[in-house]
């Protein structure tokens, strides 16, 4: 067993978890943050990504105990005062997402290329989100609503 | 996953000294922790180098670039001075998987698991690599010895990566869409004296392709490639390509990163 301490969204937390447990399970199972999804669960589909010190990460593919002491954001950490993120919110308005499993990874990674670039191109959107893998609604839409993001952000 | 001892260590003794036949490094742990989830790896102990800082880090000098092995493939390919020294090589680390897997992999644990469609291996033939351990110095073409084999003995650890700063370079891989890695690659530098060809993807090793480095080196146009003939033995045959497809794919690639030089 390991002691993993981290701050998650802002709050500290402190767990004694089995030295082979996996970021997202840490975040799904023992805090019921379970906005972070676990689709494919080998570091391809992208929807188990959050935010580790600012970057983003397939949190499918991070031991708990080695991020220790690290800032750590999932999609429950971006509303603020009851208010979506602008990402949600171009997401929502620009119908970015049909059944919704990808939606928090491709939400945290958008936000994690804006971080980057203010004004990306649709390839570079693209590019970007080449580690997230939609299979309903299609990407037209999840550009459009980065693209909004993009201009409200 | 079954489960294992985790380690953190804060130097190369501990890390070396933890070492055992039973045990793996872990570095951004790209394959080692989707191996183990599948159950094609299990360890009793995994040693964390990530905070070992020494082995961070990137190093340019007048003749070389020095990669510490835990330097991630962002680093690389966000740098400046490599961009400067070596484009092609922050272009190759920029093709790497995804932005979050350049976020956590890094060039020591792609070297070291020696993947035959890994797209580093290519860049270590090419620029003359030497691969600095913890207690030797090993030039890239005695160090990948085989599919996921390398001469790395057991408990070795990598250090650092120098690159040969060649004369001029390029790197072009028709990526598998899904993974990114490479269904075939080929990395060409041409160095003061000599010119490599490295491949990656087609064969079950990363390998330098002698007949068109020769080519090259006698005329440094991709037309001195025309007459050239690659023979399918021996590569790589899968869903994604065939062996003729991937010997085709070797000289269209060859072509393309000597135009693109």
């Amino acid at each position: 067993m390991k002691k993993v301490s981290l701050e998650v969204n802002g709050k500290k937390v402190s767990k004694e978890v089995p030295d082979h447990t996996v970021l997202s399970v840490f975040l799904r199972e023992v805090l019921n943050l379970t906005g972070t999804h676990i689709g494919c669960d080998t570091s391809q589909c992208g929807a188990c990504v959050v935010h580790v010190d600012g970057k983003s990460i397939k949190s499918c593919t991070a031991l708990a105990a080695d991020i220790e002491g690290s800032k750590v954001t999932t999609i429950e950490g971006l509303v603020s005062n009851g208010k979506m993120h602008p990402m949600q919110e171009a997401f929502k308005k620009q119908h970015g997402l049909q059944c919704g499993f990808c939606t928090p990874g491709m939400v945290m990674s958008a936000i994690d290329l804006l971080n980057h670039k203010k004004n990306p191109s649709d390839k570079e959107i693209r590019d970007w989100l080449e580690g997230n893998i939609c299979r309903c609604t299609g990407y037209q839409n999840i550009v459009a609503a980065v693209k909004e993001a993009a201009s409200k952000m | 996953m079954k489960t294992f001892n985790y380690h953190s260590t804060k130097d190369v003794k501990e890390a070396t000294k933890l070492a055992s036949s039973s045990s793996a490094f872990l570095a951004g742990g790209m394959t080692t922790l989707p191996s183990m989830k599948l159950g094609l790896a299990s360890y009793k102990d995994i040693i964390d180098i990530k905070r070992i800082k020494k082995l961070s880090g990137i190093k340019v000098s007048g003749k070389s670039v020095t990669i510490g092995s835990t330097t991630k493939h962002a680093e690389v390919a966000n740098s400046k001075e490599v961009k400067k020294a070596i484009p092609s090589l922050a272009a190759l680390a920029e093709g790497i998987g995804d932005p979050q897997v350049r976020n956590r992999g890094t060039i020591g644990g792609s070297i070291a698991n020696n993947d035959p469609s890994a797209d580093y291996p290519s860049a270590c033939i090419a620029l003359n690599a030497t691969i600095h351990t913890n207690n030797r110095k090993i030039s890239s073409d005695k160090f990948f010895t085989g599919m996921f084999e390398t001469s790395l003995k057991k408990g070795e650890l990598i250090e650092a990566v120098e690159f040969q700063i060649p004369e001029k370079s390029c790197y072009q891989k028709y990526p598998n869409p899904a993974s990114r890695y490479a269904i075939v690659g080929v990395y060409v530098a041409k160095h003061k004296s000599d010119v490599n060809v490295a491949i990656t993807g087609a064969k079950s090793c990363v390998y330098n392709e002698k007949s068109i480095a020769n080519a090259l080196l006698k005329n440094f146009s991709s037309s001195s490639l025309d007459s050239l003939k690659i023979p399918s033995s021996g590569m790589n045959s899968d869903i994604h390509a065939s062996a003729d497809y991937r010997a085709n794919m070797v000289k269209v690639f060859a072509k393309k990163a000597v135009d693109a030089c």
